[in-house]
C-alpha cells in the first residue's frame, strides 16, 4: 500500500472542512439510541447486590428467599460462573471483578444479581438475599498498600521486576524502570537540585451515561447483546470466553455511547446480564445507577510520586529521577509503569530515570482514563521543572524549550522519535498572545507540557458502493467523538465524491472482523487509515469495471474526481465514467463494488501538547477560578478541525476538574463517601471560560493523510498547568491534587506561618 | 415501596393535615420533591403515604400582606425571583433560595421544603433566620407560628409534631434602611452544597450606624446558628474594619463544624468569618450605607 | 399502588398508569417511549433528564409521574417543528456543540428555557443558565457558542 510522502504540502478537497456529523440530527432530537434506550419484547430488569464492605470473605450467600419471590425469574451468584479461564489469571481477575467469588475486594463489589419482571420486584428481591461476610482489615492508600504489614488482598501476587522473586505474597505487584544515562553523575553536575513529593487522588472518567446493556441468550447458545461500549468486539470476546459461549454466536451491537474516556473499555456487568438471560431464558436489561458507576466501575489510579531534578545555571537539566507509586485498585495492573514511561517523554535529557511501583488496594479495579497515568506523572514532573527553572533563574518556558525532545531524540522510555510536536507547541506557546496578557492581582499563570503514545491496532472496514453510486462504510471501531464524520470525509476525499454521498455506520460483531476498542486515541487514526485503503481497493474494482466497459487495459484507466478516466491519446474519445455510471452497470461488469481493509495500524505517531492556564485564587477562601486557558497541540492532520478542537477543550476541562475538585473520598470504613455528581464535582459551565485552542499540524509520516490521534493528550498537561498557576498566584508550591479550597487555604496559611 | 405507596392530592390544608395525622405508616409532604425523591430513589425513605400539597389553594402564592410577605409552602424558589417587590425587600433571601441546586432544582424546590429537610447546609435557611422569618404551621390542633430557627431540631429532624405541616413562610415588612445578604462557600460556582454559609440582615440609622442586626450561619453545626455575638459586634458601628474583624471572629467562634467530604473544621471555621465580613458589607450597602 | 394520569406531552393529550413512586423520567422513557430524556444520575445533579413542566425547567427524575394530572410537559422530542429543527438544534449541529450526545437533549431544553426568559443573555448568563447540565465531552465551549449563535438568530 502506497503512502503519501509529501504530506506537508498535500492539498485536500474535503479533509479539514467542518461538515455536519451524520449522527447530529438524531442526537439533537432525542432519537439517538444509547445503552439504556433499547428494549426487547419480554425483557426483564436486572439489579445487582453489592458488598458494603471493602474487604471480606464471603462465607455464605442464601438466595432462596429471593428466588421464591413472585416475579423473580433468575438469581445468580459466582456459582453461575464456572471458571473457563484455563489458568489465565488476567481473565479470572476480570470475571472475579464482575462477580466476587470467595472474597469481596471493594465497597460495591458485586456478590449476586437478580432478574425480575420489573424494577420494584428486583429491588425487593435484592433485600431477600442474605450474605454472610467475614470482614477483613482493608487498605485504600497506595503508600499504605506497599507497606510490609499491609492487609493482604491476594495470596498469588509476588512482586515482579524488583530483583529475585519475593517469597511472600504482597500487594506490590510490579516494579519497572525506564531511562538512560547516569543520573548520579548528572546530579553531580547540577548547580541546583530540587526534591519534592507529590500526591494525586483517584478520579473517575465521569461519563454522563451509566453503563447499560440488554442481553438475550437462547437455549441453543446463540446470543445478542446491545451495549454502550468503546469496544464491542472486545466485549464480545471477553463475555464469550467467560461464559463459555462461542464467539461467533454472540452478536454484540454497540449503542450510541454517552461518553467513555477509557471507562467503557472493560466489561463490568455485561457477563451478569448474559448469565441472567441464560438462566431466565428471557432478554435482560441491566442499567447501572450513578452510584454504581462511581462505586463499581473503573476509575483511574490514586498515586504518590517523588521527583528529584538537577539543573545548571544555563538552564540545562543534568539529571531527572522520579519514583511513581500508583494503585490499580483491587486487581493488578501496570498503570504506574505507564506513568514511568510517559513522565519525562517531552524532554531530551542525558541522564534520566523513572521507577514505577504498582500496588493493589481495596478500591475498585481501575480502568483507563484518557491518557491513563500520564496526567499524574506530568503533574509531578512539570512542577519539578517549573521549580528547578525558577531556582536557577531561568524562565520555565525557556527551560522547556531548551530541553525539549526533537526528531532523533532517544526518548526516556526507549524509542527514538520521528518528527514530533513538542518543540513547535512550546514555541507557539511562547508566541501566543496569552503569554503576554497582563495578570490581575491574586492571579497566576502556569505552563505545562504533556505527552501520549497513541495507539493504532487492529481495524477492519468494509466499503460498499450502492447501485445508485452512493457509498456505505461499515467500521468496527466505535465512534466516541465524531469519527463517523471523519471517516466519511476520508472516503469522500479518496473517491472524489461529496461528503453527503458517504454514510458511515458502526457495524456489529457479526458483520466485520475483529476491531480493537476505541482507546489509545486510535479511533480516527486507525479507522481512517483502513477506510482510505478500503476506498483505494474499491477504486481498483471500479477501474477494472471501466476497463471492461471500455475494453482497454486497466493501467490506462485512472481515477480522478469521482470518475474513471481513460488516459492516453488513443482513448481520447471515451467520456469519463462517474461512480454512478459504474455502479449502475455493476451487474453487467462482474458484480457489486466493494472495498475492504483489514489492518494493524502501526505507528500511530506520538502526540505532544502545551497548555497555558491563568488562575485566580481567593486568598481568604482558597477558591480557584480559571480565568483564561489555552491548549496548543499537534494533531498531525486535523481531519475535522471542530472535532479536534472539541477534543482539546473537553480533555482540558476534564484535567481542570481533576486539578481542582474531583476526587474519590474514602471513609475510614473503606466506603466511598461521594458516589454522586453532587459531591464528585466535575466542572459545570459557569466554572469555566472559553477554552482557546491552537492546532498545529506536523504530519505523521505513517498515515496516508498525516493524522495522529488527538483525544488523550489534552488531559495530560492541565493538572500541572493549573497547579503551577495556583503556585504562582499564591506563592506556595501545590503538591496535592485536587487543589480543593481547603487544601489551598491550608497551604497558604502554612506558608504564611 | 411501589407496591404500597399511596399518593394524595388534597385541595385544602385541613385535608392534608388529616391525611398526615391519620397515617400510621411513614408519611411525607411533597412540595418540590427535590430532596424527597432523591431519598426515595436511594432507598433511604420508603414512604407509605405522600401528600402533594401543590393543589392546595394559596400554597403556590406569594402574598404581600399588612405585615410583610407570605410565601406559600409550595412556591418554587424560581418563582421568588419573579416577584419584584420581594426581590427588592429581601434580595438576600431570594438569592439564597436560588442557590439551591441548579436551575432545574430551583424550578421545583421550595423554601419550606428546604427548611423541613433539615439539612444544616440548607441555603435558604440562614437568610430566612437573618430576616427574622416565621413559619405558619397547620396541625390537628389548629395553626401556630414558629420562628424559622426553631424549626430544625437536628440533622434531618424538625420540631413539627405528627400531622403538622408548614403552610407558609412569613417575612416581616421590610424596615426602612435595612438590607440583607447571603453568601455561601462552594467549590463549584453552581450545583453544589454549602460548605459554610452566612445570612445577614441589618438596619442602619440616618448616619449609617447599624441599629439592628441578625447574623445566621449554615453548615457549621447540626442546625442553623443565630449568632447574637456576631450581631453585637457590628451594632453601633458603621461597619468599619474593626467591626468587621470582630464580626468575623464572633462567627468563627460560634462554629461547631465537622470534618467531612465537603470541608474541614479548620476551613469552615475560618471561611465563616470571611463570608460574614463580605455578606455584611453587601447588606450594609443594600441598607443604603456607604 | 398506582395512579391513572391524564396530561399533555408535547401538545398531545395522553394518559398513562404509573406506580405512585415512579418518576416522570421513568414514565416518559418506559411508558411513553420518549427516551430523549436521559438518566445520568437520577438525583437531579446532571440535568440530562431536563424537561419543561408548565413553563419551568425541571429534572424529570425529581418529579413523580403521579403529579402530572392536567400538566403540560415539553420534551426534546417536541422541540423541532416537524422537519424543521429549532435554531438551537441546528446550531448545536453546525457548531459541533455535541460529541457523545448524551447530555444534548438536556442542554437543549435548558437553553430553550433560558432563551424564553432572556432572549439576549450574556456569556455569563448562558453559563449560569446551563450550570445544571453536566457535559463531560466538550468543556462547554462550543455549547455556549451555539447558544449565543442561536439566540442571535432567534432575535433577528
Amino acid at each position: 500500500m502506497s503512502m503519501d510522502t509529501d504530506l506537508v504540502t498535500k492539498k485536500f478537497k474535503v479533509i479539514g472542512t467542518r461538515v455536519a456529523r451524520p449522527d447530529g440530527i438524531d442526537k439533537v432530537t432525542g432519537r439517538a439510541r444509547f445503552g439504556a434506550d433499547a428494549s426487547m419484547p419480554g425483557q426483564l430488569v436486572a439489579l445487582v447486590l453489592r458488598s458494603p464492605h471493602p474487604h471480606a470473605i464471603i462465607k455464605k450467600i442464601d438466595t432462596s428467599k429471593a428466588e421464591k419471590l413472585l416475579g423473580v425469574k433468575a438469581v445468580i451468584t459466582s456459582a453461575d460462573f464456572p471458571d473457563y479461564t484455563n489458568g489465565d489469571r488476567g481473565m479470572l481477575d476480570i470475571l472475579e471483578n464482575c462477580m466476587a467469588r470467595k472474597k469481596v475486594y471493594y465497597d460495591g463489589h458485586a456478590v449476586a444479581a437478580v432478574a425480575a419482571i420489573d424494577a420494584a420486584t428486583a429491588r425487593a428481591a435484592l433485600k431477600l438475599i442474605v450474605v454472610d461476610y467475614k470482614i477483613l482489615p482493608h487498605v485504600t492508600e497506595v503508600d499504605d498498600a506497599l507497606k510490609h504489614d499491609s492487609p493482604l488482598l491476594h495470596d498469588h501476587i509476588f512482586t515482579e521486576g524488583a530483583g529475585p522473586k519475593s517469597e511472600k505474597p504482597s500487594n506490590y505487584n510490579k516494579q519497572a524502570e525506564y531511562g538512560h544515562g547516569d543520573i548520579e553523575a548528572g546530579f553531580k553536575q547540577a548547580d541546583v537540585i530540587i526534591e519534592r513529593s507529590y500526591k494525586t487522588e483517584q478520579t473517575h472518567q465521569g461519563y454522563i451515561e451509566p453503563h447499560s446493556c440488554l442481553a438475550s441468550v437462547s437455549p441453543d447458545g446463540s446470543a445478542e447483546m446491545w451495549v454502550c461500549t468503546q469496544g464491542h468486539f472486545v466485549y464480545r470476546n471477553q463475555c464469550a470466553a467467560l461464559l463459555g459461549l462461542d464467539a461467533n454466536k454472540l452478536r454484540v451491537t454497540a449503542s450510541e455511547i454517552g461518553g467513555g474516556f477509557g471507562g467503557k473499555t472493560h466489561i463490568w456487568a455485561e457477563p451478569l446480564a448474559l448469565a441472567l438471560s441464560r438462566k431466565a431464558n428471557r432478554p435482560v436489561k441491566l442499567t447501572m445507577s450513578r452510584e454504581e458507576v462511581f462505586r463499581c466501575t473503573g476509575p483511574t489510579s490514586a498515586a504518590s510520586i517523588d521527583v528529584k531534578i538537577g539543573a545548571t545555571k544555563d538552564g540545562t537539566i543534568t539529571a531527572a529521577f522520579a519514583e511513581l507509586r500508583y494503585t490499580s485498585g483491587c486487581f493488578p495492573a501496570n498503570w504506574a509503569e505507564f506513568g514511568a514511561m510517559t513522565a519525562w517523554a517531552c524532554y531530551d535529557f542525558k541522564n534520566v530515570k523513572s521507577v514505577s511501583k504498582d500496588a493493589v488496594s481495596n478500591r475498585p479495579k481501575t480502568a483507563a482514563y484518557r491518557a491513563p497515568s500520564a496526567p499524574i506523572a506530568a503533574f509531578a514532573i512539570e512542577n519539578a521543572i517549573d521549580e528547578v527553572a525558577k531556582a536557577v533563574g531561568v524562565d520555565p518556558l525557556e527551560m522547556r524549550i531548551k530541553n525539549a525532545a526533537r526528531e532523533g531524540t532517544k526518548s526516556s522510555y526507549g524509542p527514538v522519535y520521528g518528527p514530533i510536536g513538542i518543540g513547535p507547541t512550546l514555541q507557539a506557546a511562547k508566541n501566543h498572545p496569552h503569554m503576554k496578557a497582563p495578570l490581575a492581582p491574586n492571579t497566576g499563570r502556569g505552563v505545562a507540557c504533556g505527552f501520549w503514545f497513541n495507539f493504532g491496532g487492529q481495524t477492519c472496514v468494509d466499503l460498499n458502493v450502492t447501485p445508485d453510486g452512493t457509498v456505505t462504510v461499515a467500521v468496527g471501531t466505535m465512534d466516541v467523538g465524531g469519527s463517523r464524520a471523519s471517516l466519511a470525509l476520508a472516503v469522500a476525499e479518496e473517491l472524489g465524491v461529496s461528503y453527503n454521498d458517504v454514510r458511515v455506520i458502526v457495524a456489529d460483531t457479526s458483520s466485520l472482523g475483529h476491531n480493537d476498542m476505541t482507546d489509545g486515541s486510535r479511533g480516527t487514526f486507525s479507522s481512517s487509515m483502513a477506510a482510505i485503503f478500503a476506498a483505494r481497493n474499491a477504486i481498483t474494482v471500479m477501474r477494472q469495471k471501466a476497463s471492461k466497459t471500455w475494453e482497454i487495459p486497466l493501467e490506462d484507466v485512472i481515477w480522478e474526481d469521482g470518475h474513471a478516466r481513460a488516459k492516453g491519446a488513443s482513448h481520447g474519445n471515451l467520456a469519463p465514467l462517474s461512480i454512478k455510471d459504474i455502479a449502475g452497470n455493476a451487474g453487467a461488469t462482474g458484480g457489486p463494488i466493494a472495498g475492504h481493509s483489514e489492518i494493524v495500524a502501526d505507528n500511530a505517531g506520538v502526540s505532544f501538547g502545551t497548555h497555558i492556564a491563568d488562575c485566580h485564587v481567593d486568598p481568604e477562601t482558597g477558591q480557584t477560578k480559571i480565568t483564561r486557558y489555552t491548549v496548543i497541540q499537534d494533531a498531525g492532520k486535523a481531519m475535522h478541525p471542530s472535532y479536534v478542537e472539541g477534543q482539546y477543550q473537553g480533555g482540558a476541562v476534564q484535567g481542570i476538574g481533576w486539578a481542582l475538585n474531583e476526587e474519590y473520598v474514602y471513609g475510614k470504613n473503606g466506603r466511598l463517601q461521594n458516589p454522586a455528581f453532587l459531591d464528585y464535582r466535575i466542572p459545570v459551565c459557569s466554572d469555566l471560560p472559553f477554552i482557546d485552542t491552537q492546532i498545529l499540524e506536523i504530519p505523521n509520516p505513517h498515515h496516508p493523510y498525516g493524522v495522529r490521534g488527538v483525544g488523550e493528550t489534552p488531559i495530560v498537561p492541565p493538572l500541572a498547568a493549573v497547579s503551577i498557576a495556583v503556585t504562582n498566584a499564591t506563592g506556595v508550591r501545590m503538591t496535592h491534587i485536587p487543589m480543593s479550597p481547603p487544601r489551598i487555604l491550608k497551604a497558604i496559611k502554612t506558608h504564611r506561618g | 415501596m411501589g407496591e404500597t405507596m399511596r399518593f394524595e392530592t388534597p385541595s385544602t390544608a385541613k385535608e392534608a393535615v388529616t391525611l398526615m395525622a391519620k397515617e400510621k405508616g411513614i408519611a411525607y409532604i411533597l412540595a418540590g420533591g427535590t430532596d424527597l425523591l432523591v431519598k426515595m430513589k436511594a432507598g433511604i425513605l420508603e414512604p407509605d403515604l405522600v401528600v402533594d400539597i401543590k393543589r392546595i389553594k394559596g400554597m403556590n402564592e406569594i402574598k404581600k400582606t399588612a405585615t410583610g410577605f407570605s410565601i406559600g409552602a409550595a412556591v418554587p424558589c424560581a418563582a421568588l425571583t419573579e416577584n419584584a417587590a420581594l426581590v427588592k425587600a429581601y434580595p438576600g433571601v431570594v438569592e439564597a433560595a436560588n442557590l439551591i441546586g441548579s436551575k432545574q432544582v430551583q424550578g421545583r424546590c421550595t423554601m419550606s421544603g428546604n427548611l423541613c429537610n433539615a439539612s444544616p447546609a440548607a441555603d435558604s435557611v440562614p437568610a430566612l433566620v437573618a430576616a427574622n422569618a416565621k413559619v405558619v404551621i397547620a396541625g390537628p390542633q389548629g395553626t401556630r407560628k414558629l420562628a424559622v430557627e426553631d424549626v430544625p431540631a437536628g440533622v434531618g429532624r424538625t420540631n413539627l409534631k405528627k400531622g403538622e405541616i408548614i403552610t407558609a413562610i412569613e417575612l416581616p415588612k421590610k424596615v426602612a434602611k435595612s438590607g440583607d445578604a447571603y453568601l455561601r462557600f462552594t467549590p463549584r460556582t453552581e450545583m453544589d452544597i454549602a460548605v459554610v454559609s452566612v445570612g445577614i440582615n441589618l438596619t442602619i440609622d440616618a448616619k449609617g450606624v447599624i441599629t439592628k442586626a441578625r447574623v445566621a450561619l449554615g453548615a457549621v453545626a447540626i442546625t442553623v446558628l443565630l449568632v447574637k455575638e456576631a450581631a453585637k459586634a457590628i451594632i453601633g458601628t458603621k461597619l468599619d474594619t474593626e467591626a468587621l474583624a470582630k464580626l468575623a471572629a464572633a462567627c468563627s467562634a460560634a462554629c461547631k463544624p465537622i470534618d467531612d467530604k465537603r470541608g474541614t473544621i479548620e476551613f469552615r471555621t475560618e471561611v465563616a468569618g470571611v463570608l460574614a465580613r463580605r455578606a455584611a458589607e453587601t447588606a450594609y450597602k443594600r441598607a443604603g450605607g456607604k | 399502588m398506582s395512579s391513572h394520569v391524564k396530561t399533555t406531552i408535547n401538545g398531545d393529550a395522553v394518559e398513562f398508569v404509573c406506580a405512585n413512586d415512579e418518576s416522570l423520567l421513568d414514565v416518559l422513557r418506559n411508558r411513553m417511549g420518549l427516551t430523549g430524556a436521559k438518566e445520568g444520575c437520577g438525583t437531579g445533579d446532571c440535568g440530562a433528564c431536563s424537561v419543561i413542566l408548565d413553563g419551568r425547567l425541571v429534572c424529570s427524575c425529581l418529579v413523580l409521574g403521579a403529579e402530572m394530572s392536567g400538566k403540560k410537559v415539553e420534551t426534546i422530542e417536541g422541540m423541532a417543528d416537524g422537519n424543521k429543527l429549532h435554531p438551537l438544534q441546528q446550531h448545536f449541529i453546525d457548531g459541533a456543540a455535541l460529541q457523545c450526545g448524551i447530555c444534548t437533549p438536556g442542554f437543549l431544553m435548558a437553553a430553550q428555557a433560558l432563551l424564553r426568559k432572556n432572549p439576549d443573555p450574556s456569556e455569563e448568563e448562558i453559563r449560569f443558565g446551563l450550570a445544571g447540565n453536566l457535559c463531560r465531552c466538550t468543556g462547554y465551549d462550543k455549547i455556549v457558542r451555539a447558544v449565543q449563535a442561536a439566540a442571535k438568530e432567534m432575535r433577528a
